[in-house]
């Protein structure tokens, strides 16, 4: 069965209530106390075992965060952030010593994993897609691993490939998102606690799909992921994530940095699918989703596709975009964006044309439900060099109820005559007809909801791989439930 | 079957059905005729509920129930199908799927289990070939840029594969050619049995030479003006509207 349909069967099991991954896990936490400094910063470091020169990384980073302002362009209300009222770091104890095997792993965070549908031991593991799971500040377990280093290809946490790969590490991190790029980006360079690291080298197709799963566990604790695929010259792969949290009445923040990096004739396509907590009807609780994901083909013939199904979080804030430097190079954006209750989300793509002959495809749906706001911000950017470079979007919003927003706000700037932009967008309303339509075909309310959005979101859905196609189709139902009648 | 008594309905204060009965036995096909915007279409999106229409009066009992009482899915599942006047596009969703859906609501609804894939593509398989539609047919958006009479066709695909109790055919004969009408009709009339009733709402005395009804009504300005047997619609289609109203 596929991983993502037992994904949903088994959390449909959890509970009544409408997020049905809002359980937490009862675990002794090792949790240095509320704030951000640089003591903080050394605690993570040391706790990880870091050599000297990741320290001296994020208390850089640390320097810069401490010299920028916090972003205004999105159309979000943000509650001021306390980051002085939050936690850093925050990890089970029973995982404080690396557990050589899945036996050593508390089996109550196995479970956890369990629930979600990811299970993680041997026996039960999901064909087809290599695990790795992140439990709050750190990651617990990955599958597959010898099978995927017989091919010569890297997948572990960031944390130990800081010590496993430390010249890749070095190489690699912060050369897409530079630490001084944004508050968030230089926040998450200075704390950032654990995410993905992957590798391919030259000439590998990888045969399976390669999969993180985030999961926020503990109470006002920050995630602050940080993710790096390197496609070397040749290669392929495809990436998926996957994100939930318990529900809680505090808000948390989860702050990442991805980054990726193609070279020449490489692929990398990565595929999200964000059901963090929403936070209740009235607003209350909820994940800050604040994420700063950028993929660079460097390479030529190189090609960066992101899809997102955007479904949960109280606050989206998030523009994948590609940096297209090589010849011919190709990006890809994916998105689907939904709203309900009191979600707001604000999120885009950027385009940057560097290289000649280089393309780049659009495609947005965003959906608001509720008194919800959503917004599709996006930049295409085409530089003098980037002769013959070709842009095509199209942004289409659809609205559920009266009591909710979408907005559009497409850049476009182009310094090259022979350049074609392109650009489409429409906003409706969901149409009442159609939905009678189907309910005359025997569809409750909200099945008729769910499968007229679906269709609306089709041409982003269908990008996604198989595995997660099928969630994807249910939680864009579920994350509507009550959105209409 | 279907009771209707002394029904009123207006829309945004306009009153369109003005005093209708109407009663529909198991086993009957019934016909309905009438000029344009006598309320025929109105009648059919009452019964199946749609909202904004305001029932001023009158009752309508559905098997025993209040029609009137159930939402528009409970309608659907007890067996009340309506084949559309026109047809609505749904982009994004494969007709097969749609039609998929459709039955697992129903089977849901009855408190059976999903019906198996196989099975499910069998009986699409053996509908549609029975109304000469393409498999290709079925893995297009449901009804997005199909042709008028393609969407008519469908209709009655959907209508065959969940066998209601009781169906509405809003003017389902408009559109199509002569062969899709004989194919259509021999449809119907293969699901006709003793215990599913039939309401067919029509301009053209040329269907009901395919679907013989058992009675035929003639509906003018929101109420039954006249009601008779098959011969009605001979007499309609020769002398119009206007005198057959005047003779009521
Ligand atoms: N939403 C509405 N607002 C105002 N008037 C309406 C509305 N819907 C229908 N009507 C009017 O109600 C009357 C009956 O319409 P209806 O569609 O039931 O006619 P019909 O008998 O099906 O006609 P036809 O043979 O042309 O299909 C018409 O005069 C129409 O204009
Ligand atoms: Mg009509």
């Amino acid at each position: 069965m596929a991983a993502t349909e037992q994904t949903i069967k088994q959390v449909n099991t959890l509970g009544s209530s409408d997020y049905k991954y809002g359980f937490s896990t009862e675990v002794d936490e090792i949790r240095p106390p509320k704030g951000l400094n640089e003591e903080i910063i050394k605690f993570i470091s040391a706790q990880k075992d870091e050599p000297e020169w990741m320290l001296e990384w994020r208390l850089n980073a640390f320097k810069v965060f401490n010299k920028l302002p916090k972003p205004q362009w999105a159309k979000l209300n943000i509650p001021e952030i306390d980051y002085q009222d939050c936690y850093y770091y925050s990890i089970p104890k029973s995982l404080k010593d690396k557990p050589k095997s899945l036996d050593e792993i508390d089996p109550e965070i196995l479970k956890t994993y369990e629930k979600l549908g990811i299970p993680l031991k041997e026996q039960k593991m999901l064909s087809g897609i290599a695990v790795d799971a992140v439990f709050d500040s750190v990651s617990v377990a990955t599958t597959y691993k010898k099978q995927l280093s017989d091919l010569g290809i890297v997948f572990c946490s960031i944390s130990e490939a800081v010590k496993t790969h430390p010249e890749l590490v070095k190489k690699y991190l912060g050369s897409v998102i530079p630490v001084s790029d944004h508050s968030f980006a230089a926040l998450n360079s200075a704390v950032f606690t654990d995410g993905s690291f992957i590798y391919i080298p030259e000439g590998v197709r990888c045969p399976v799909e390669l999969s993180t799963y985030f999961r926020i566990n503990a109470m006002n604790t920050g995630q602050f992921e940080r993710t790096l695929i390197i496609a070397d010259k040749d290669s392929y792969v495809s990436y998926l994530e996957g994100c939930t949290a318990p529900m809680r009445d505090e808000n948390q923040l989860h702050a990442a940095n991805v980054e990726l990096v193609a070279l020449d004739n490489a692929e990398i396509k990565y595929s999200t699918v964000q059901n963090w907590y929403p936070g209740d009807k009235e607003g209350k609780g909820g994940i800050y989703n604040f994420v700063t994901k950028r993929g660079a083909c460097r390479g030529k013939n190189s090609k960066i596709s992101w899809t997102q199904v955007e479904t949960g979080s109280a606050i989206t804030w998030k523009y994948p975009s590609c940096i297209l430097q090589g010849d011919n190079s190709k990006g890809e954006f994916y998105s689907v964006a939904i709203t309900n209750n009191m979600q707001q989300a604000d999120t885009g793509t950027k385009m940057i044309h560097i290289g000649k002959n280089t393309s780049s495809k659009i495609i947005s749906k965003g959906i608001s439900a509720g008194k919800a706001n959503n917004t599709y911000r996006g930049l295409v950017n085409i530089l003098s060099k980037a002769k013959n470079a070709r842009n095509f979007t199209q942004c289409d919003s659809l609205l559920i109820g009266n009591q909710c927003g979408a907005h559009t706000v497409p850049y476009i700037e182009s310094s090259n005559s022979d350049s074609m932009v392109e650009h489409e967008a429409t906003t409706s309303k969901i149409n009442e007809d159609q939905l009678f339509y189907c309910q005359q075909r025997g569809l409750n309310s909200e099945d008729a909801v769910g499968l007229i959005v679906n269709g609306f979101c089709k041409e982003v859905l269908q990008h996604l791989p198989m595995e997660f196609a099928v969630e994807a189709q249910k939680l864009v139902a579920i994350s509507l439930e009550g959105s209409v009648g | 079957m279907l009771e209707i008594k002394n029904l009123h309905v207006s829309i945004e204060e306009k009153k369109i059905i003005k005093g209708l009965d109407l009663s529909i036995n198991k086993g009957e096909v019934h016909a309905l005729m009438g000029p344009n915007g006598s309320g025929k279409s109105t009648l059919s999106y009452v019964l199946s509920g749609k909202d904004k229409y305001e029932i001023n009066d009158g009752t309508i009992d559905y098997n025993g129930k209040n029609l009137l009482e159930l939402d528009v899915d409970e309608r659907a599942n007890e067996g009340l199908f309506l084949a559309f006047q026109y047809p609505m596009e749904i982009p994004g969703v494969q007709t097969s799927f749609f039609l998929k859906t459709a039955i697992n609501s129903k089977r849901k609804y009855l408190g059976q289990s999903e019906m198996d894939a196989l099975e499910f593509a069998k009986l699409m398989k053996s509908k549609a070939e029975e109304l000469n539609i393409s498999t290709e047919m079925l893995k297009r958006d449901l009804n997005v840029n199909y042709s008028g009479g393609e969407k008519k066709k469908q209709e009655i695909l959907q209508m065959s594969m969940l066998s209601p109790k009781m169906a509405i055919l809003d003017e389902t004969d408009s559109g199509l050619d002569i062969d899709a009408l004989r194919i259509v009709s021999e449809g119907v009339n293969k699901l006709r049995n003793n215990d599913n009733s039939f309401l067919v709402i029509t301009h053209y005395q040329r269907l009901l030479n395919y679907i013989k009804p058992d009675f035929v009504h003639i509906i003018a300005d929101g109420k039954i003006v006249k009601s008779g047997d098959y011969s009605l619609a001979l007499e309609l289609e020769e002398k119009g509207y206007e005198e057959i109203s005047q003779t009521a």
